[in-house]
């Protein structure tokens, strides 16, 4: 039985009042609630009770049967009970007086009031996760050994021979696949892995010998370790016996309930029936395994390796082939965020830069484009299609085929810079890309040219969709176009586009396109000296950065590593933390 | 609408049941934030209205009605010089692709001698190495728009109607690694294509596969659309005895039409203009460059002087068959973006 605190509006008065709530746990997973009334709750109460219900119980009950029910649970929680702790929030009739500049500062401030309650929140979180992932290891362990006592001659020999409970049982299909994946799994241990990840916390010991040739009476080198192949084969092994442990699990289970089946003498799955049921209720199973299969080898591996380098010694110099490369701890992390070193300052400009370009980039196609496609959505204005194809048109057009074009044309002997000296408005060329602060402007504005047909695309549509009676309304109560815009279209927009403005600005940040295309990073920013073994520029953003030093001469993978990781990390903090603050994800209640 | 997000990874099936939504929302607001000022105005419209005469009052709309004639023209203009500025970089790829006097930037855009001699450059380049390229880019495009499509369309219809162990798990695994730079994973995508001969000049086979291999991550837009569709749809079929296979490709693929050309489109037009990986995985070896790739070089500094208008008529010949498949399917285009973008 909990309680929560919640406002409600009744008649226009915003009331608060307690709630009882019991929650019921049916089986592990599923949670469901009913309101527990007081006993001097009045109607009006009652009322409010059902309101509340009807409002938030209806979505409640579908994701709850859905999932997980304590997550519901936590979440029901934690949006009632803050309200009874701290940091007093205003009362739903406070908030909606505020203006929608107002409600996002007021956003801003609950958001970094609540930060610690936050984290520590998480933490007491995560110490029950780490509980609750100890006490099913134990489980498990414990069932492991049920099953060893209680099972059949047949279970106890799977639990040497994977698969043998299924086979003797008539499972043919599956026994066969538990057993051959545990031959492949020995074999690959005993000629390879072992090897493998014998060498992993060393990453090789000896690079090159010197081996006398009899024959042809020459010294010829002779390569013994790779560290690039080591991490690789380690991490792959690594992942391999993670897999073993979970199949060889999953065998002892099946011989566990293979045992209860034979012994309640009803009938056993075929292997005929296992291999329908693939296309039937496993069907997830079918479909889910190439591409997941795909994501784990081509994209979790490699960041995880990316990362590990981060914490090695991994350079053109210690290629891992010619001279090995070593683990080095945080010494890379270390060399990034020294105070006052070259590259800690380089880092700070250059995540400076990608953050302003990333929020003007976003907003200013944001605007621009709505603008756009609101003058084109205007009543009486014609040929609505042609302008529109125009602009779409514009976005079939590969970026590459355009983007080195316009950077052509303000190339310093490009067609703008020769127009301009040919009218006399200027005596020599302007150097477009050679400035860094012209080349940063220039670089934003030409973004804004590539931005505006998509978002014009994307909010045409949902202009349309805003019912016109609204406008009309407004339009009778003397509200003029700016009032209309920041009273209807704006939060109606925000509201629906909120989601699509956060993906575009986190792709904003990795925006490699524009910025590469168009000035290469440049013009050189040569006081921060060569970072990384290259030669940063007044417009590089972080993704070009790491491009830079991964593919120069000097290429620097440790470093690109750091830099990798480091996006990451302000990627996924901004998204929390607009994903906090935005009106369409959060509070949404209050809109209402 | 109390309804919050879960966690991260369910962002994304709440706008389905929440836009629904939204009109009442808005009315709401505007009606509380102009209701109190409705009446004051409503007895000044009338008491103008009674204190004045019609005469006035015709003239007044007439006013009004020149006012927004102006506006309109001027809106034209606005738009007539918005669509020039717009257009004009692609007139200009197309007038210097003509160019014959010289082949070097040239500070001018109409040519003063008119010709096909950049397109016949540009297919006798190195004995026909663009091509290659060409052919590079079409046979990845077509690959990848295949099998990104079955990939994508997967992994979506799973995440949208199966409820299975893991499914929360998966999505977020999804989400977090998406946050990565995707460039990073490439330095050893490279080293272990390079094991297999799969870069330099065959770097469009290496490329293929990484295209396609982890594309079931940009499952979003797919299973947002699938979330429309309504599950009782799926509720009886089972109950008429169809697999859950038959439901996929009987009854939700031909519901889904829109989203599947969309996927396809996207997928055939990813290797048009990837020029990142595939600047890196052919490691300057030019016959493994797909057209991005490909014309850039053609402008690098060193080769600008002389190929800077074979440039121009290399961009038109890919621009102008991408385009207009892409006008074509318009519609589907703009179908999946603005659904993308209203789901997330």
């Amino acid at each position: 039985m909990k309680e929560f605190l919640t406002d409600l509006t009744i008649g226009g008065e915003s009331i608060s009042m307690r709630l009882l709530m019991k929650f019921t746990y049916r089986g592990d997973k599923y949670a469901a609630f009913t309101p527990v009334q007081s006993a001097n709750s009045s109607e009006e109460e009652e009322i409010a009770l059902a309101r509340v219900l009807k409002n938030d119980g209806g979505k409640c009950y579908e994701v709850i049967t859905n999932d997980d029910g304590d997550e519901i649970f936590a979440e029901f929680e934690r949006r009632y009970e803050k309200k009874i702790s701290g940091n007093k929030p205003l009362t739903t009739l406070e908030y909606q007086r505020l203006n929608w500049f107002q409600r996002i500062l007021y956003k801003f401030k609950q958001f970094f009031v609540g930060i610690p309650k936050w984290f520590a929140k998480k933490f007491v979180k995560l110490g029950l996760k780490i509980k609750d992932f100890g006490i099913s290891v134990w489980e498990n362990i414990k069932d492991i050994g049920t099953t060893f006592k209680k099972g059949s001659w047949k279970t106890r020999v799977s639990y040497l021979v994977m698969g043998f409970g299924n086979l003797t049982h008539g499972q043919w299909l599956r026994g066969l696949l538990f057993f051959l994946f545990e031959a492949a799994f020995i074999l690959y241990m005993v000629f390879w892995g072992g090897a493998w990840l014998g060498k992993f916390g060393s990453l090789g010991t000896v690079a090159t010998i010197e081996e006398y040739d009899p024959i042809l009476d020459v010294y010829t080198t002779v390569h013994v370790d790779n560290s690039f192949k080591i991490l690789l084969y380690g991490l792959i092994t690594i992942f391999f016996i993670i897999a073993f442990i979970y199949t060889w699990r999953l065998n002892v289970k099946q011989c566990r309930i293979l045992d209860e089946i034979t012994a309640s003498g009803k009938k056993i799955k075929t292997s005929k029936e296992d291999v329908q049921s693939l296309a039937d209720d496993e069907f997830h199973k079918t479909l889910l395994s190439l591409p997941v299969f795909g994501i784990v080898m081509f994209t979790i591996l490699p960041i995880i390796f990316m990362i590990l380098v981060g914490f090695t010694s991994y350079d053109y110099e210690a290629d891992g082939y010619n001279n090995l490369f070593t683990w080095v701890g945080l010494e890379n992390f270390n060399q990034m965020f020294t105070f006052g070193s070259q590259l800690s300052l380089a880092f700070g400009e250059i995540l400076a830069w990608t953050l302003i370009w990333a929020v003007f980039a976003t907003f200013s196609n944001y605007f621009l484009g709505m603008f756009v496609a609101m003058l084109i959505n205007k009543k009486g204005i014609k040929i609505k299609k042609f302008w529109r194809t125009v602009l779409v048109m514009t976005i079939a057009i590969p970026q590459f085929i355009s983007l080195l074009y316009v950077s052509n044309l303000f190339a310093d002997n490009g067609i703008v810079n020769a127009t301009l000296m040919n009218w006399g408005w200027i005596d020599k060329p302007i150097s477009f890309w050679g400035d860094g602060t012209l080349a940063k402007v220039m670089v934003l504005v030409i973004n804004i040219w590539v931005g505006i047909p998509y978002l014009m695309l994307i909010t045409t549509g949902i202009l349309m969709n805003i019912p016109q009676d609204l406008y009309e309304s407004a339009q009778i109560d003397g509200a003029n176009a700016f009032q209309q815009f920041c009273k209807i279209t704006m939060p109606y927009m925000l509201f629906v586009t909120g989601p699509y403005l956060l993906t575009n600005f986190v792709s904003n940040i990795n925006n490699f396109n524009v910025i590469y295309l168009l000035t290469q990073g440049g013009p050189p920013h040569f006081a921060w000296g060569d970072v990384g073994g290259y030669i940063a520029g007044d417009t590089t953003i972080l993704i070009t950065w790491l491009f830079g030093i991964t593919t120069g001469s000097e290429a620097n993978y440790k470093m690109a590593s750091v830099i990798g990781t480091m996006i990451f990390i302000v990627v996924s903090v901004l998204s929390l933390i607009i994903f906090t603050i935005m009106p369409s994800t959060r509070r949404e209640e209050d809109f209402s | 609408m109390m309804n919050e997000r879960i966690e991260n990874g369910e962002v994304f099936e709440f706008y389905g049941s929440e836009t629904k939504t939204v009109e009442s929302n808005i009315e709401m607001e505007v009606a509380e934030n102009f209701t109190p000022e409705y009446t004051d105005i409503f007895v000044a419209q009338t008491d103008t209205l009674s204190t004045s005469t019609t005469a006035v009052a015709n003239k007044g709309r007439v006013s009004q009605k020149t006012k927004n004639r102006v506006v309109n023209i001027v809106i034209h203009i606005v738009l007539a010089v918005l669509c020039f500025v717009w257009i004009l970089p692609f007139i200009g790829i197309v007038l210097e692709s003509f160019r014959c006097e010289s082949t070097g930037l040239a500070g001018y855009l109409i040519p003063k001698q008119w010709g096909f001699d950049n397109y016949a450059r540009l297919f006798t380049f190195q004995n026909g190495l663009f091509l290659k390229w060409y052919g590079n880019t079409f046979l990845m495009g077509i690959v990848t728009a295949v099998v990104q499509t079955i990939f994508q369309l997967s992994v979506a219809y799973v995440l949208s109607r199966f409820r299975f162990n893991g499914r929360k798990f998966l999505m977020n695994l999804i989400l977090v690694f998406g946050m990565f730079p995707g460039f990073l994973t490439l330095i050893l995508l490279y080293t272990w294509m390079h094991d297999w001969n799969l870069t330099d000049a065959n770097a469009p086979y290496g490329l293929m596969i990484i295209y396609v291999a982890s594309s079931g991550m940009g499952y979003y837009i797919a299973k947002g659309f699938f979330d429309t569709i309504s599950k009782s749809i799926d509720e009886a079929a089972r109950v008429d005895g169809a697999t859950r296979l038959q439901i996929f490709f009987k009854l939700i693929l031909p519901l889904s039409k829109p989203i599947v050309i969309y996927t396809i489109l996207m997928g055939f037009m990813g290797p048009w203009g990837d020029f990142v990986m595939a600047t890196f995985m052919a490691n300057n070896a030019s016959a493994g460059y797909n057209v991005a790739a490909g014309l850039q070089w053609l402008i690098t500094d060193s080769m600008k002087n002389d190929y800077y208008t074979t440039f121009c008529a290399g961009g038109v010949v890919v621009a102008v068959p991408i385009t207009v498949l892409f006008l074509l399917l318009q519609k589907y285009y703009v179908a999946g973006v603005t659904g993308g973008a209203v789901k997330g």
